[in-house]
């Protein structure tokens, strides 16, 4: 069963991931990456990480609707009503492309790898759990403060306004100028 | 099923990721590319931790990281692709290349 499942869904993603590149319209691009990074979900639960498997499933999903919004208001052609192309050399990167796929498959087949040493434990999920806050806590606290400066730079980079247009140039201005003052008592 | 299988396919993906992500002149397209890239990653760590060390969560952390890179890849590349429109009214990367220099 899990050879079937490991196949059926090795094939799909791959097939997907080109896929994703050869569609016209951008929205059936954003559902071909979904499908790819769903297989990638299903074949980690076939290794036996269920927890992993589902989060990368209802990650991608999420993450997969926001870029499809993202798609539908930057691209040109969202629906793929008007063929184009919108690449650049593709020849030298497919050739490039080529070379490391041949590089990693040798070297996947030339190094010995070490064979299995001990036995999975019965729950992986709380191995995770416990190695993250224990032996890799170091890890999961880099993680939580990349996560938190990326909250705030992606709303530094996003928003309209940002201090010098409120402030000026120098900063010196005693107070904002907004289009609509807030606050108490405006 | 063995290491080689998993890892085949999960070069297969990190390639396939690397071609868009070379070749994709719109930044949201490029990004995809990078997305492919990670899953690969993913699945090679999870083959890893399976066929090698399924004893000690080492590969599982890597996991961790690499799902926690995607979505602050997302994140981050969103928002300078809605200030670089915002600013230039560009979504393409051929015509954000002065941003090199």
């Amino acid at each position: 069963m899990s050879v079937v499942a490991f196949w059926v869904l090795g094939v799909l993603a791959v097939t997907s991931g080109v896929l994703v590149f050869r569609f016209d319209s951008m929205a059936r691009a954003t559902f071909s990456l979904l499908t790819s990074l769903l297989c990638v979900g299903g074949e980690l639960i076939v290794l036996g990480l269920d927890y992993l498997g589902i989060v990368t499933v209802l990650m991608m999903t999420i993450e997969m609707a926001i870029m499809a919004v993202f798609m539908i208001m930057f691209m040109m052609n969202p629906a793929g009503l008007m063929p184009m192309t919108m690449t650049h050399n593709t020849r030298g990167a497919g050739f490039l492309c080529a070379v490391v796929f041949a590089l990693l498959v040798t070297g996947v087949l030339l190094v010995p790898w070490p064979p299995r040493r001990g036995t999975a434990p019965p729950d992986p999920t709380a191995d995770l759990g416990l190695s993250l806050m224990g032996p890799h806590m170091l890890t999961m606290t880099t993680l939580g403060m990349a996560l938190f400066a990326t909250i705030v730079s992606s709303v530094v980079l996003a928003t309209r306004r940002g201090r010098y247009d409120r402030y000026g140039d120098d900063l010196r201005a005693t107070r904002p100028d907004d289009p609509v003052r807030g606050g108490v008592g405006r | 099923m063995n290491l080689e299988l998993f890892l085949v396919l999960a070069a297969a993906l990190f390639c396939t990721g690397l071609f868009g992500a070379l070749t994709q002149q719109s930044v949201v397209m490029l990004m995809m590319g990078l997305e492919l890239m990670l899953g690969g990653v993913i699945l090679a760590a999870g083959a890893a931790w399976h066929h090698i060390a399924p004893a000690t969560a080492d590969g599982q952390v890597l996991i961790v990281v690499a799902i926690t890179a995607m979505a602050l890849e997302m994140a981050i590349g969103f928002a300078v692709v809605t200030a670089l429109f915002r600013s230039r009214e560009v979504d393409m990367t051929d015509m954000a290349a002065e941003l090199r220099e």
